[in-house]
């Protein structure tokens, strides 16, 4: 296996973007990307795309090919895949790449992820992210993708005595950090009544414990370690890039208020790269509902189940804590760009691990993300190094 | 949506489910294979009766179109006095809702393909 590094990052801006396309969003990413490795372009052997829905967000599937077209890949030839896991999409596709490199196959790919969301109405977005779930058993009853993360959280209440006010406390430090990114899609802070003030959309779970769904797009160039030594003087390591699976619907679960996909990713995860949890700096987590920031500490194996709130209560995962965790502003306040966030977590970290968050930057030589697909069926667990 | 609801209209309309005799395992909805025993599996189907538990909640206020008119709905997760759990709507006053509640199977309309369009029926559940 060679060794695989990051050692170039672009992100487009997230969220509403009226007056900007599908191909120019992506594109603004992956040019980004390319000048920060310092390439031409023509040295992508291979490009992997996340994207979780053109086919109902756009009307468009064979994504893949046109962002290729569009990117003047099509021009060289370059093999371009587009895989699809619900919103862990962009996981899937650094994944993807990180095998390509990892198993000597191509020396220099491209992992991009891409979303565009607001050519359709609310509506039939809350009905094409109810697709993540279980569409015949589950879509079917009514049961749409916050009202899923809903039941989780009011068992996790029941069970655990986590309260809707540690919920917002997620909500409320996300906004913190996102204030500080520029790119991010809200940058304002909030304050726990803003939370507990605002609308249900599924009870418990009110408006702002919900991410926004968002357009954007990120793209990294993944190399092998040989490559990356030529390119770059600050290439990020990706020592571990894991993926399991679980039922679908939450109804087959043993346990809802445990993510096993995420338990079993991150198990490999920090045994790939032989690491702790506690060798851990930074984190960007998958909080498409602030339940699931909660849930994650909890599988990820940062705190014992059940015991998760207590992270955000005493502080530990804010910027200046001991483990921050969503320095970007998360899906929360940074924006969930669907196929694009797995990607956009991994720009996030590799900016932190360069010492480039700018008023964010936190003290770290190791990161770990997180993407879920739905209500985590799907998860990516990827651990990165500068050393 | 409508072939794929009719030709499981037997499960939608009554309970059934699927039990594997190899290991015991009860499935809702129902699966052709068992996931513990793969290979092994030996599936019969089997009918989950009418009474469950309420286990979770949430009550919908942001729906897909075809919901709207419902809003605000029970979702709830309730376990099945013989079988599994069951992710199905709890027809009440959401203010009712409780984890613990007592419930029962009713045959109710879920949604309908616009004005002129096709009517889908399903479980739901009310109060005992």
């Amino acid at each position: 296996m060679e060794r695989v590094a990051i050692i170039g990052v672009g992100q487009s801006e997230f969220g509403e973007l009226w007056d900007r396309g599908f191909r120019d969003i992506v594109l603004s990413a992956g040019v980004e990307a390319i000048e920060d490795a310092g390439l031409e372009g023509k040295e992508i052997e291979a490009m992997y795309v996340g994207n979780m829905s053109g086919g109902r967000y756009l009307d468009q599937e064979h994504i893949a090919a046109l962002i290729a077209d569009y990117s003047g890949l099509a021009e060289l030839n370059v093999p371009s895949t587009r895989v699809e896991g619900a919103d862990a999409s962009g996981g899937l596709a650094l994944r993807q790449a990180y095998l390509a490199v990892a198993s000597g196959v191509h020396d220099i790919v491209i992992a991009a992820g891409a979303e565009k969301v607001t050519d359709v109405g609310s509506e039939m977005t809350t009905d094409i992210m109810a697709s993540s779930a279980d569409r015949e058993w589950e879509g079917f009853v009514g049961a749409t993708l916050p009202a899923l993360y809903a039941l989780i959280a009011r068992m996790h209440f029941i069970r655990y005595d986590t309260t809707p006010e540690d919920l917002a406390m997620v909500s409320v430090k996300n906004h913190r950090n996102g204030a500080l990114n520029p790119k991010a899609q809200f940058r304002r802070e909030i304050k726990v009544e803003d939370v507990m003030r605002s609308p249900f959309v599924a009870d418990p779970l009110r408006l702002l414990d919900c991410a926004p769904l968002s357009d954007g797009a990120a793209a990294v160039i993944i190399a092998n370690e040989r490559v990356a030594r030529q390119l770059t003087d600050s290439p990020v390591y990706i020592t571990a890039c894991t993926q399991a699976s679980d039922y679908l619907a939450l109804q087959n679960r043993k346990d809802i208020t445990t993510m096993e996909a995420v338990r079993k990713a991150s198990e490999l995860a920090y045994k790939t790269a032989k690491m702790t949890p506690r060798d851990i700096d930074v984190v960007e987590v998958h909080d498409s509902f602030t339940i699931a920031e909660i849930l994650a500490y909890e599988d990820l194996g940062f705190v014992e189940k059940g015991k998760g709130a207590t992270l955000i209560r005493e502080g530990i995962t804010e910027l200046d804590g001991e483990l921050p965790v969503n320095t970007s502003g998360g899906l929360k306040s940074c924006g969930h760009a669907v196929g694009a966030t797995g990607i956009r977590q991994a720009v996030e970290i590799t900016y932190q691990l360069r010492g480039k968050a700018g008023k964010r930057q936190v003290d770290a030589e190791t990161g770990l993300s997180l993407n879920i697909g739905g209500t985590g069926a799907t998860a990516v667990v990827t651990i990165f190094e500068v050393r | 949506m409508l072939p794929r609801f009719w030709r499981k209209i037997k499960y939608r309309y009554d309970i059934v489910g699927s039990e594997c005799e190899s290991c015991g395992s009860k499935f809702y909805p129902p699966r052709n294979l068992c996931p513990v025993c793969r290979r092994r599996s030996r599936i019969k189907e089997i009918d989950f009766g009418e009474r469950g538990t309420v286990v979770s909640y949430t009550v919908v206020y942001d729906s897909p179109d075809e919901f709207k008119l419902q809003k605000p709905y029970v979702v709830a997760l309730i376990k099945l006095d013989d079988g599994p759990l069951i992710t199905s709507q709890v027809v009440c006053d959401p203010d009712r809702v409780e984890v613990g509640m007592r419930v029962v199977k009713a045959f109710r309309k879920y949604f309908e393909e616009g004005d002129a369009g096709i009517i889908y029926y399903g479980t739901k559940f009310v109060p005992e």
